[in-house]
C-alpha cells in the first residue's frame, strides 16, 4: 500500500468511528425528537439522557481527527470540498455548535421553559447536522466537487443523490441509536424501554433499508463510476452489509438482543468501505485522485505515525470509558 | 467582546468579516480553552486535599468545579469544532497550501484532545462508583492532556508566526516537510508557555474571583475561603513566571518580527536609545497623550540604551499592521494587567507568610474579584497584539490573509449569526453556572447532596435496580 493509500485508510477509519459512535449520537438525539410530549417523552428521553452523557464528546472527537487528517494529508481535496459545499458545511458546523451547547445546558438550565428550549436545540440540530454532512457526502460521491475547487455553490448538493445521502445518515443513526438503546435499556432492566426501542430499530432499519435501495438507483443514473465499483469490487462489501443487516432485522423480529449491535454496526460499517472501495482511487470521484491529492511523504508518514499512536493511547482509553459507562460505573446525572 | 480591529476599507469585505468571524470565536474559544486547560489541575488540588486530609470542604470544591467543568468542557469542544471548519470556510487558501505543513501540529493536538475528552469523561462521571484514588488518578490524563494540546496549538500559531520546515516548489506548493522543524518553530519556545501559564491565571483568578465575591457577601466559611485559597494559589505562581516567560516573549518578537514590535510599542524611527510609551494614541509624527520614559525601550529589548530598534519608517507600508494604536493599548493593558496581578499575588503572599491567613481588608477581596476578569481581558489583548500585529500576514512573509481569505459568499451574514449565537452561549454559559451555584448555597434538593465514593446500590443480581437512576427529573426536550 503507497502513503497516500494508507493516509486515504486512515481516514476512512476515523470516517467509520465517527459513523458508528458520532451517527449513533445524532440517532439518541432523533429519538429524542420524536418522543413525544414531556410526560409521554419522559422516560425514553432519560434513557437517552444516560447512555449518552458520559460518551458524547468522546464519540464527536472522531469528527475533529477526520477534518484533520484530511486537511493534512489531503490539503487540495479539503480545499476543494470546503470552497465548493460551504453552504451544508456551514449549517452542520453551526448544528454541532448548537447540538452540543443544548445537550450540556438542558440538565443545569434554569426552569421548565428553558431546559425544553435547550432540549428543543439539541434534538432538531441532531437532525439537521447528519442530514447535512449526508448531503456533503453524497455530493463528493456524485462527483460535484471538481478538484481546483469553488464548485456550484448550490446546485453541487441541492440534488436527489446528495438529499437521499443525507436522509441514509439521519436513518442509519437512528437504527444504530435504537439498537445501542435496547441494550442500555436490557441492562437497566427496563423491559418497556427494552421493547419501545426494539420496535423503533425495527422502523428505523426498514426505511434506512428502502432509503440505500432508492439511493442505489440513484448512483446509478447520477453516480455511475461509484455505481460501476460498487456493484462489482465494492459487491461483497455490499452483500456483507445487506446479510448483517437482515440478520440484525431477524434478531429484531424475533425481540432476541444478541448479537445485535456487532450486525448492526456491521451493515453500517460494510456500506462505508464498500463506499471507499467503489470511490478508489479517487478521493473526490472522478477529478481528484488520492495521489494526486495527497501532502509530502513526510506529512503522510507523521499521521500515520500519530495513527499508530492514537491506535495504542485512544483506542484502550475509549474501551475504558465505554467499558466504564457500559457497567454503570459512571453516573451520568451526577 | 473582541473590539473590532479597523481595517482600512479598501480591503476586500470578504476579508473583514472573516477576519471579525475568526476574532469573534477565537476570543470566545479561547477563554473556554484555558478551562479545559487549567481547571483540571485547579479541581485535583482539592480533591488531593480532600483525599489527603480528609477535607470534606476541599473534596465538595472539587466535585462542584468538575460539575462547572462538565458545561465550560462542552462549550469549548464545541466552538473548537466550528474553529476547525472555520480553517476551510474562511481561509481556504491558506489550508490548500499550508496544511501539509502546520496541519502536523494538529494531528498531534487531535490525540491530546482525544484522551482529554475521554479522561474527562471519566472523571467528571466517576464520582460515585469509581474508588477515591481511581478516580482521583482517572483525572490526571487530564492535566497532562490539556498541556500537551495547548503545546501543539499554540506551536500552530507559532508556526505562523515563524513559518518554517517546509519547502516550496515554484507554483509555491509545500513539496517537502520538517515536521520537527515545523513544531519546535522559533516562536513556539516561547508562544507555548506564554499561553500555557496565561490558562493557568486566567483560571486561577477567574475561580478565586467567584469566591472572593462570595466572601464580600459575608460567606467566610471554610468553603468560600479555600474556593479561594486554592486557584489564587496556583495563579499566584504563574504569575512571577509569566511576567519574565512574556518579557523574553516582548525580545523575540522585536527580534524576530520588528514590524509587530514597532507597531506595538509605537515607534515610529529607527534608532537607538528609543523612548518606552504608556499609553497614548499612535500617529505618524510619534505618540500623543503617552507617559514617556528615555531608553527604557531600547534597554528593554537589548539591555542597553544604545540597542537599535527598528521603527515603522523602515517597515514597507504593504507589511505594515494595521492599528497602531489598538495594538499599542492592548500591549500596555497587558502588561499593566499582568504587572497588578503580580503586586496582588505579592499582597496575598506577604501576609501569608506572615500570618498565615488571607488578608482580611474587604479591599483585597475587591481586587480578587475583579482578577478574573482582568485575567481574560489580558488575555484578551495578549492575542490582539499576536494575531492583529503579525497582519498583513497569515503566514509571516509567506503569504498574505487577503490571499487566504475565501471568496465565498454570505460571510458577513454566517459572521452576524456567530455573533448571534455566541452571544446567547456566553449568557446562558453564565446563567447556568450562577444558577449551579445557587442551588449548591441553598443545598435543596440536587442529587449533588449524595456523598461522593457512596457504596454501590446494588441488587442481588448485581443489576441495577430499574428505577434507581431513571426517576431523577431530567430535563427532557419537547421536540
Amino acid at each position: 500500500m503507497s502513503l497516500p493509500d494508507a493516509a486515504a485508510a486512515i481516514l476512512w477509519v476515523g470516517a467509520t468511528f465517527y459513523a458508528l459512535f458520532g451517527g449513533a449520537d445524532f440517532g439518541g438525539g432523533f429519538w429524542d425528537l420524536v418522543a413525544g410530549g414531556a410526560e409521554r417523552g419522559e422516560r425514553p428521553r432519560a434513557t437517552i439522557q444516560r447512555s449518552l452523557t458520559p460518551v458524547w464528546e468522546a464519540n464527536h472527537v472522531w469528527l475533529i481527527f477526520c477534518l484533520v487528517v484530511l486537511w493534512t494529508a489531503f490539503p487540495s481535496a479539503f480545499y476543494a470540498v470546503m470552497t465548493t459545499l460551504y453552504v451544508p458545511l456551514t449549517i452542520a458546523a453551526f448544528g454541532i455548535i448548537l447540538r452540543g451547547s443544548g445537550f450540556a445546558f438542558r440538565k443545569s438550565i434554569e426552569g421548565l421553559s428553558g431546559r425544553r428550549a435547550a432540549g428543543a436545540t439539541f434534538a432538531i440540530s441532531s437532525l439537521l447536522t447528519p442530514f447535512f454532512m449526508g448531503a456533503v457526502v453524497g455530493a463528493i460521491a456524485a462527483g460535484n466537487v471538481p478538484a481546483d475547487g469553488n464548485g456550484e455553490a448550490f446546485s453541487s448538493w441541492l440534488q436527489p443523490l446528495p438529499l437521499l445521502v443525507g436522509a441514509i445518515f439521519v436513518a442509519s443513526g437512528a437504527y444504530l441509536a435504537a439498537v445501542f438503546l435496547v441494550g442500555d435499556a436490557d441492562r437497566a432492566g427496563d423491559e418497556e424501554m427494552e421493547r419501545y426501542f426494539q420496535r423503533r430499530a425495527l422502523g428505523a432499519a426498514v426505511v434506512a433499508g428502502a432509503l440505500a435501495a432508492v439511493g442505489l438507483f440513484l448512483l446509478d443514473s447520477e453516480a455511475s463510476y461509484v455505481y460501476d465499483r460498487l456493484t462489482a469490487e465494492g459487491l461483497p462489501l455490499v452483500i456483507l452489509s445487506l446479510l448483517c443487516g437482515t440478520a440484525a432485522l431477524a434478531v429484531l423480529v424475533r425481540g432476541g438482543r444478541r448479537p445485535l449491535r456487532p450486525l448492526a454496526g456491521g451493515a453500517v460499517v460494510a456500506v462505508i468501505w464498500g463506499w471507499g472501495v467503489a470511490q478508489f482511487p479517487y478521493l473526490l470521484p472522478t477529478s481528484l485522485r488520492i495521489d494526486q491529492a495527497a501532502a509530502p511523504d513526510a506529512t503522510l508518514t507523521i499521521v500515520l505515525v500519530v495513527f499508530g499512536v492514537a491506535a495504542v493511547l485512544v483506542l484502550p482509553s475509549l474501551a475504558l470509558l465505554y467499558t466504564l459507562a457500559q457497567k454503570d460505573l459512571l453516573e451520568s446525572e451526577h | 467582546m473582541l473590539p473590532f480591529d479597523p481595517l482600512p476599507l479598501a480591503e476586500s469585505s470578504n476579508l473583514l468579516a472573516a477576519r471579525n468571524q475568526m476574532a469573534w470565536t477565537l476570543g470566545f474559544h479561547i477563554v473556554f480553552s484555558c478551562l479545559g486547560v487549567a481547571l483540571p489541575a485547579t479541581i485535583l488540588a482539592a480533591n488531593y486535599l480532600g483525599l489527603k486530609r480528609g477535607d470534606e470542604a476541599a473534596m465538595e470544591l472539587a466535585r462542584r468545579w468538575s460539575r462547572a467543568m462538565a458545561v465550560t468542557f462542552a462549550v469549548g469542544a464545541v466552538s473548537g469544532t466550528l474553529l476547525s471548519f472555520e480553517f476551510g470556510l474562511l481561509w481556504p487558501e491558506f489550508m490548500d497550501r499550508f496544511g501539509a505543513a502546520f496541519g502536523v501540529a494538529f494531528a498531534i493536538e487531535g490525540i491530546f484532545f482525544f484522551l482529554e475528552a475521554i479522561f474527562l469523561a471519566v472523571y467528571i462521571y466517576g464520582w460515585k462508583r469509581l474508588s477515591p484514588w481511581q478516580h482521583f488518578w482517572a483525572g490526571v490524563p487530564m492535566v497532562i492532556t490539556g498541556i500537551g494540546g495547548a503545546l501543539s496549538v499554540v506551536a500552530a500559531n507559532a508556526w505562523m508566526n515563524q513559518p518554517q520546515g517546509f519547502t516550496l516548489n515554484a507554483a509555491g506548493k509545500v513539496v517537502d516537510v520538517e515536521p520537527l522543524k515545523v513544531l519546535f518553530n522559533p516562536a513556539t519556545g516561547y508562544e507555548v508557555p506564554h499561553m500555557i501559564l496565561a490558562a493557568y491565571m486566567v483560571v486561577g483568578f477567574l475561580v478565586a474571583s467567584i469566591y472572593a465575591v462570595g466572601m464580600l457577601k459575608g460567606r467566610r466559611d471554610r468553603l468560600h475561603r479555600l474556593g479561594l485559597l486554592i486557584p489564587l494559589t496556583i495563579a499566584c505562581i504563574a504569575t512571577p513566571i509569566q511576567l519574565f516567560v512574556g518579557d523574553t516573549a516582548a525580545r523575540e518578537v522585536a527580534d524576530h518580527q520588528p514590524a509587530k514590535f514597532a507597531a506595538m510599542e509605537c515607534i515610529q524611527k529607527t534608532g537607538d536609545d528609543q523612548t518606552e510609551y504608556l499609553g497614548g494614541i499612535c500617529t505618524d509624527d510619534g505618540v500623543e497623550g503617552a507617559i514617556g520614559i528615555p531608553g527604557l525601550d531600547s534597554f528593554l529589548v537589548g539591555f542597553s540604551t544604545d540597542t537599535e530598534v527598528t521603527g515603522l519608517n523602515d517597515i514597507p507600508d504593504d507589511e505594515e499592521p494595521p492599528a497602531h494604536t489598538l495594538l499599542h493599548l492592548s500591549f500596555d493593558a497587558m502588561v499593566g494587567i499582568g504587572t497588578a496581578l503580580l503586586g496582588l499575588g505579592l499582597w496575598f503572599g506577604f501576609v501569608w507568610w506572615k500570618r498565615r491567613d488571607i488578608p482580611q481588608t474587604p479591599w483585597f477581596l475587591r481586587a480578587v474579584a475583579v482578577s478574573g476578569a482582568g485575567a481574560i481581558v489580558a488575555l484578551w489583548c495578549g492575542w490582539i497584539v499576536t494575531e492583529v500585529g503579525r497582519q498583513p500576514w497569515i503566514v509571516y512573509e509567506y503569504m498574505r490573509t487577503s490571499e487566504a481569505v475565501t471568496k465565498a459568499d454570505g460571510i458577513w451574514f454566517t459572521f452576524a449569526l456567530v455573533m448571534a449565537i455566541y452571544a446567547a452561549l456566553t449568557a446562558i454559559t453564565i446563567g447556568v453556572l450562577r444558577a449551579m451555584s445557587r442551588r449548591w448555597r441553598e443545598g435543596g434538593d440536587e442529587p449533588e447532596a449524595d456523598i461522593p465514593y457512596a457504596p454501590r446500590t446494588e441488587t442481588p443480581t448485581g443489576r441495577k435496580p430499574p428505577h434507581v437512576s431513571g426517576n431523577r427529573p431530567v430535563g427532557g426536550g419537547e421536540g
